[in-house]
């Protein structure tokens, strides 16, 4: 970390439930290797008890601090100043889109987590599945007593929906973090279900192939990959379909 | 509708004389766990926090499942609980914890020095604890320090702090405990012989100020105890005590690696997610709100964890974040205290009536500090339920928003 300190302007979204949005500035002198996070809970704690925001972790585990710093998706406790602006700069900070505002920079994640719910989402998984298909998977050698596992990589923080132009014009598109959901259900556990959930046109046709999810997804879970495999996954198994007798079409479904 | 008429008005007007009623101020693991107790027992329970459900120090706990082997040298009485609670939790909160076991390996002949006392203290505290041969220890995590002289296997495991304080948070819901994040508590209300009855409080997403009243009011507000306390005029001697830890961009092990020595700075490194994180330190604030994250600290922490797994020198930072501890007050420095927690009854010691504090502890023993704030309190009220929440998992974390 540098010793100098930077003067920078912080452009806070204010909000109150039901009322009118309204912008105000902080000038705090921060270091600028200090997070987006740090300087916006010092603003609360020293500057405007008023303010609110969702944090828990501060190490970007739990999904909690998604906001949209400069007009872009961020996990604000892994952002750090330097990243976004300079000695004298200004940096706007603003809740995430396509969910409910709350108050402030608060958004309302309930519709999305009961959505990641009902695709059966499991937090942890055995190592192998919980990495990318297409990755080396990180094993450990001679495990000693059980096969490893480890929590899987979306932190539920919902930026890949802030982001997606999809789920700006359709509230019923499901958003990437579901589709990945599915797909990740589906790698450790391939059955018809996970495919019937997401071969639907709330679902993976909704999808614009945009790619702006896996760019700005901070924990590697790639769901414009997972949502390309996971229509290629219903496409064969639609042509296979035809030559196929209909009892037994769906029951050799393999993961890739 | 006449008086007496609606069947479910008199059903309600039973219920509000026989179920007893309790606040709860804090959402960390031990507001959420003990909100989940004591709706289990039929409590009608409210949940008040000022922030985010784990917004203050439970959120930013290093997420270590102790399996109690810190501590079975300078606490016995810590070390016991962390792995009666550790067994609990692996069974109701499996849907959080990725459990690999972990790793005490030494480094150097003061270390090793440490070894009879560690080995002889995990036996006696209950601890499965066994010794494993070096060459095996370094296969099993090739990214060891290669120059470790010895490696004891113990059952640690790493949690999600956010989904584990939303699962307990998740169960308490399913019982019917009503949560108002974002909500400060700014007072207590008193009746007219001046006994708690309830807080007030400020709704922070539409600064509307509200009252909440209760039979009982638990103040379980971690290192924020004390100032809670002061609401009442009451003292309780909890000093924050934060910490400090790293985040690397890559997970360098599978096991949770703690050095085998008394605990110290920078004594245990954990695997997350794609993660590793370093932690802690240990030193004393007057003020948790805001913390900063002193760069000596996060370098002194770099030095540590490069000892254990050297890699680790040259693998970029992801995150450095501080949170302080709710320890319990007295004269001795922070880390040498006791981890366990307490529980003050403000009837007994301040003849206040209708507050219970609850602090300290840890969040691998959330549940049982949970289990005996929620004896005291039915036992308070005249109200008899077991407790049952070792027996049956959680609900589904995603539950809360239920
Ligand atoms: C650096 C560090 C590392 C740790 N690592 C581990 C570990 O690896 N494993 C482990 O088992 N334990 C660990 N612990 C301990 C553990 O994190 C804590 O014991 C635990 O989180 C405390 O939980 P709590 O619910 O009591 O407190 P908190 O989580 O702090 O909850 C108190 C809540 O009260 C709220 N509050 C405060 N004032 C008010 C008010 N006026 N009105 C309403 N709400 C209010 C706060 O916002 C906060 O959410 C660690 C602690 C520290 C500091
Ligand atoms: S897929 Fe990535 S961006 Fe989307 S919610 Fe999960 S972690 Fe966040
Ligand atoms: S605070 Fe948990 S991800 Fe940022």
């Amino acid at each position: 970390m540098t010793e100098q300190l930077w003067q920078v302007h912080f452009k806070v979204h204010r909000q109150r439930t039901g009322g009118k949005p309204y912008v105000r500035t902080f000038t705090l002198d921060v270091d600028p290797e200090e997070y987006i996070l740090d300087a916006v809970e010092r603003i609360w704690a020293l500057h405007d008890r008023t303010l609110t925001y969702r944090h828990a972790c501060h190490h970007s585990t739990c999904g909690a601090c998604g906001m949209r710093v400069n007009g872009r998706e961020k996990l604000t406790c892994i952002t750090t100043i330097s990243s976004v602006t300079q000695n004298g700069g200004t940096v706007r900070i603003d809740p995430l889109r396509n969910f409910p505002v709350v108050s402030d920079l608060v958004v309302d994640m309930g519709n999305f987590f009961l959505r990641m719910d009902r695709s059966g989402f499991n937090s942890v998984a055995p190592l192998a599945a919980a990495c990318l298909p297409y990755e080396q998977p990180l094993t450990a050698e001679n495990s000693i007593d059980h096969e490893p596992e480890r929590l899987v990589d979306c932190i539920e923080c919902g930026l890949c929906i802030s982001v997606c132009p999809a789920a700006n014009t359709d509230k019923e598109y499901v958003g990437p973090a579901v589709l990945a959901s599915l797909h990740l259900m589906y790698v450790q556990n391939p059955t018809q279900e996970f495919i019937d959930q997401a071969d639907h046109h709330t679902g993976l046709w909704r999808c614009h192939s945009a790619y702006e999810c896996t760019e700005v997804c901070p924990s590697g879970v790639d769901p414009a990959w997972r949502i390309m495999d996971m229509r290629k996954k219903v496409m064969s198994d639609r042509i296979k379909s035809i030559f196929r007798p209909r009892s037994s079409e769906k029951k050799n479904a393999q993961p890739a | 509708m006449e008086e007496g008429g609606d069947p479910h008005a008199e059903l309600d007007r039973i219920m509000k004389t026989t179920q007893p009623s309790a606040i709860v101020i804090g959402a960390g693991f031990t507001g959420c766990a003990l909100a989940y107790d004591l709706a289990q027992r039929g409590f009608a329970v409210t949940v008040v926090e000022r922030g985010e459900l784990a917004s203050g120090t439970s959120g930013r706990t290093h997420g270590l499942l102790h399996s109690g082997a810190r501590y079975c040298v300078t606490d016995a009485e810590a070390a016991i609980e962390c792995i009666q609670e550790n067994m609990i939790l692996r069974r109701i909160a499996k849907q959080c914890i990725e459990y690999n076991g972990g790793y005490f390996v030494a480094l150097d002949d003061a270390d090793l020095g440490y070894a009879p006392a560690f080995f002889q203290g995990a036996q006696n505290c209950g601890i499965p604890v066994e010794e494993i041969d070096v060459q095996r220890a370094l296969a099993a995590e090739p990214a060891l320090n290669p120059k470790i002289l010895a490696a004891y296997q113990v059952p640690d495991a790493a949690f999600d702090p956010l989904r584990l304080a939303m699962a307990f948070a998740a169960s308490a819901r399913q019982h019917g405990a009503k949560f108002n994040t974002f909500h400060d508590v700014v007072g207590f209300l008193r009746d007219g012989i001046g006994n708690i009855c309830g807080v007030s409080a400020v709704n922070r997403h539409a600064g509307q100020p509200v009252d909440f009243r209760a039979d009982i009011t638990i103040n379980a507000t971690g290192a924020w105890a004390g100032k809670v306390a002061e609401m009442a005029g009451i003292s309780v001697p909890v000093r924050p005590t934060p910490g400090v830890m790293v985040a690397y961009e890559k997970r360098v092990t599978q096991r949770v690696i703690n050095r085998l020595c008394e605990p110290d700075d920078g004594d245990i490194l954990l695997p997350q997610r794609r993660m590793a994180v370093i932690g802690t330190t240990s030193f004393e604030v007057e003020e948790a709100d805001y913390i900063p994250v002193y760069p000596d600290q996060v370098k002194q922490m770099h030095q540590r964890a490069a000892l254990l797994v050297p890699e680790l020198e040259n693998i970029k930072m992801r995150g450095a974040y501080m949170s302080a501890r709710p320890l319990i007050g007295g004269l001795m420095s922070g880390r040498s205290l006791s981890r366990t927690f307490k529980c003050y009854d403000h009837q007994t010691d301040e003849e206040v009536n209708g507050l219970v504090t609850v602090t300290g502890g840890k969040a691998t023993t959330c549940r049982v500090m949970a289990e005996k704030t929620a004896d005291l309190v039915c036992q308070k009220l005249g109200w008899q339920r077991a407790c049952e929440t070792a027996q049956h998992p959680l609900a589904d974390y995603h539950l809360y928003y239920s």
